[in-house]
């Protein structure tokens, strides 16, 4: 049985990463063109590591997400190698791949509601989920799984055999998000998964997620636009421009050292309790058919040099561990004579704006 | 109520507001039906005063359902006030005709939170702006035209030529809410109120709408109700705070007051769940639980106390409360939730908020030591406290709670707090 065979892999590849992207690729066909919303991200996640993807929207990550998960909608084609567990899920036929998503692959969504189905009780869905994978389960087993994940995600028992429309907002993300977790799978997408919710309940769902670790030892990557909340509840964080991870690495030391000027920009606009100025981006993310050359950020970056718009930059190590993308960090040997010269740009005004 | 005594020699308030109530009442029929629940009235905005001084910023901060959006409509009389008054420039708007009303919009305008829902898919930005001054009854497309094109040049969108004939789809989320203020500002008004103007855009552009607004706000000589549920821009925004729970202002100052010294619980709660970008800075464990209840059935007593990490005794303990605190209770991994459930019985007429509850299905011996075991293995749960007595009524028990009134708005130092942690003094 493919089962089997899976935690055979398990078993001997126990301390390598859960998820190896390699050059991941994704776009979509328009009558203007290709627009390349994934081009060539790479990145790892261990075993119950967090991973943030940060970056304005329009950058490419909810597609990175749904492209992982092989859930991209019609017209739209991926590339690229993704190993889980050493096995590349970007070339397994449907079939396979149908049974690696929820057992394996779990997403949490944005809007819980619209997810759960208002005619089935919570139980029913509990039913339906784990007997899809595992249809010998008793009602009795299948009950028992179900309230054991319900009671970490703070729902309790007597609320078994209710309706969603009989709960609250963030009590329907947290049962979105006890489905998902119910099958134990390796790695979860969480695609905004406080967005539409109050301070307070996202506050809440934020240390459920930072739980996930000690509770499921589930690998997340985790997408957002809010940096507080990588910082609350990443390990690492990945930084997405125009359909690159710009830069990466451990959230504390990419927060205090950001090596980026995209990463040092993003943080700086962020309005905070410390926030004692405003500060902006000017400008907006590129079009993905037809993006800058050399490096996408440069009419936007306030320290670009004449380099940034004529090469694209090379990926590299990172002073403190992690990769960065960009040439002020390098490498020099590949930087052009007088490459180092401020670039001379146009001044971005409203008509550019995000 | 008290009102805010003013800065010395500060002018007249430009709004005043005045123990308002504006309640929504849930019809029966099909709409009782849909909701699944009897008649009622939803009480959005439950007695607030509010003065609006020349040139303040006030934020109004709460979570959803906490009656700021509400507040913020009534101020233009988009939603007539149930009780109390409004006045703006010393006209009430409840004695207002239609017409009347009108003209005051003119000096109280809005800025709504999702500018693609503000603006008409099929009016071009000259359109959608020039609008506003034909509704005011300005005849002249020569007048309009060119106080659109100022408008437009105020919020920052030139060159204007580029813009005036786009239509909202080729505009970006930054540019659209441009477009929004362009529309509120071209009437000259004196009072903005902007309902979460930032919360629909990116990180990136927020800040500069926010400086936008505050250019605007120098410029013109404007005064904003700012509404949202985003305490770090309320602090770097706002002059002048109130804080909102439920329908009722809980806590209002000046803001650096609330920001540096905080009282009541939920302002407490809702600084410290704001996410801060700084890996150093770690949410606090004691989040209040749950979310905000029902506003058709506030609970009783203090409306925030099933949530409170401070609640104690006098806060208004009732049946509601009881309920979540066994589900609580049954969340434990060690409890055997199945045998004990059978004690309990049903809980659903705990729903009915009283602070008389009968309990209990398996006898009120069984009831009464498991009530006791659960009051022993967590001693310093408040609601025990507001307990005054328990007596046997086969098959359970009888609890009775201490009942509370909700607190009201009480002046320390320089902000006003409702809340039983902060009692009137010996004077009163």
């Amino acid at each position: 049985m493919a089962i089997d065979l899976t935690e055979n892999v398990v078993a001997a590849d126990a301390q390598g990463p859960v998820i190896s992207a390699r050059d991941v690729r994704v776009w979509y066909g328009t009558t203007r063109g290709a627009i390349r919303a994934v081009d060539g991200v790479s990145f790892d996640l261990a075993p119950g590591e967090t991973l943030g993807l940060v970056g304005e929207s329009g950058c490419g990550k909810s597609t990175l997400g749904r492209g992982l998960m092989g859930l991209l909608p019609e017209g739209a084609k991926r590339d690229g190698q993704v190993l889980f567990r050493g096995r590349d899920i970007f070339a397994l036929s449907p079939k396979a791949a149908y049974q690696l998503r929820g057992r394996e692959l779990g997403m949490i969504f944005q809007e819980p509601l619209t997810r759960l189905n208002p005619l089935m009780r919570i139980s029913q869905h509990f039913e339906e989920t784990i007997k899809q994978h595992e249809p010998d389960l008793s009602n009795d087993e299948v009950r028992e799984r179900a309230l054991e994940v319900l009671r970490l995600m703070g729902i309790p028992p007597t609320r078994y055999r209710s309706y969603p429309h009989e709960f609250s907002g963030g009590m329907r993300q947290r049962l979105m998000i006890a489905l998902t977790l119910v099958l134990r799978p390796a790695f979860v997408v969480a695609d905004e998964p406080t967005t539409a919710l109050d301070v307070l309940v996202e506050a809440q769902i934020v240390q459920i997620l930072n739980d996930l670790r000690r509770n499921f030892q589930t690998s997340l990557l985790l997408i957002t636009h809010n940096v507080g909340i990588v910082a609350e509840a990443c390990d690492r964080v990945a930084v997405m421009y125009a359909g690159r991870i710009v830069e990466q690495g451990r959230v504390a030391d990419v927060f205090k050292n950001p090596q980026h000027p995209y990463t040092r920009a993003l943080l700086r606009s962020t309005i905070s309790l410390t926030t004692t100025g405003l500060n902006y981006i000017p400008g907006a993310p590129p079009d993905l058919v037809d993006p800058p050359d050399g490096c996408r950020f440069h009419p936007r970056c306030t320290e670009a040099m004449n380099v940034c718009a004529a090469k694209n930059p090379v990926d590299i190590e990172r002073r403190g561990g992690g990769r960065v993308e960009c040439w002020l960090q390098g490498p020099e040997n590949e930087i052009p004579p007088g490459g180092k010269q401020p670039l001379e740009q146009e001044e971005l005004t409203v008509v550019d704006e995000a | 109520m008290s009102t805010r005594p003013d800065l010395p020699g500060a002018a007249s308030p430009l709004v005043e507001v005045r123990d308002l109530s504006v309640h929504f009442e849930l019809r029966g029929g099909s709409l009782a039906r849909l909701f699944g629940r009897d008649t009622g009235t939803i009480k959005a905005v439950d007695g607030i005063s509010l003065d609006l001084q020349p040139g303040e910023v006030v934020g109004l901060v709460g979570e959803s359902g906490s009656g700021k959006s509400t507040l913020g409509r009534a101020l233009l009389g988009l939603v007539p006030a149930t009780h109390g008054s409004i006045r703006v420039r010393d006209q009430n708007l409840a004695d207002l005709s239609r017409r009347r009303l009108r003209k005051i919009r003119q000096v109280v305008q809005m800025v709504f939170q999702d500018p693609n829902a503000a603006l008409n898919p099929s009016m071009t930005v000259e359109e959608a702006v020039a609008d506003a001054l034909r509704v005011q009854g300005v005849r002249s497309a020569t007048e309009r035209h060119g106080r659109v094109v100022e408008a437009l040049e105020r919020v920052g969108l030139s060159p204007v030529e580029l813009f005036l004939s786009k239509y909202p789809r080729d505009l970006s989320g930054g540019q659209k809410q441009r477009v929004v203020l362009a529309r509120a500002i071209v009437l000259n008004p004196e009072v903005l109120v902007a309902d979460e103007p930032v919360s629909m855009l990116d990180m990136s552009v927020r800040a500069k709408i926010l400086q936008l607004m505050l250019d605007l706000k120098t410029e013109l000589g404007l005064t904003y109700v700012y509404i949202t549920h985003d305490l770090a821009t309320a602090k770097y925004f706002c002059d002048r705070i109130a804080i909102m729970y439920l329908g009722r202002v809980v806590e209002i100052g000046p803001t650096e007051d609330i920001f540096a010294h905080p009282r009541h619980p939920y302002t407490k709660a809702l600084l410290a769940a704001i996410p801060e970008p700084d890996p150093d800075k770690m949410l606090p464990r004691d989040l209040p639980r749950g979310e905000v209840p029902d506003a058709a059935q506030p609970p009783l007593g203090c409306a925030f106390h099933p949530r409170c990490p401070e609640a104690i005794s006098a806060c208004g303990w009732e049946s509601r409360d009881l309920r979540a605190l066994l589900e609580e209770h049954w969340m434990r991994p060690d409890v055997a939730y199945d045998e004990e459930q059978n004690v309990i019985g049903g809980l659903e007429h705990l729903d009915e908020p009283s602070t008389t509850v009968a309990l209990g299905a398996g006898g009120s011996a069984a009831v009464r030591a498991l009530l006791d075991r659960m009051r022993a293995e967590d001693s310093t749960e408040p609601l025990w406290s507001g307990v005054t007595s328990m007596e046997d009524s086969e098959p359970g028990i009888t609890v009775h709670f201490e009942p509370a009134p909700a607190p009201a708005l009480r002046r320390i130092g320089n902000v006003d707090v409702a809340c039983v942690l902060y009692p009137p003094e010996s004077a009163d």
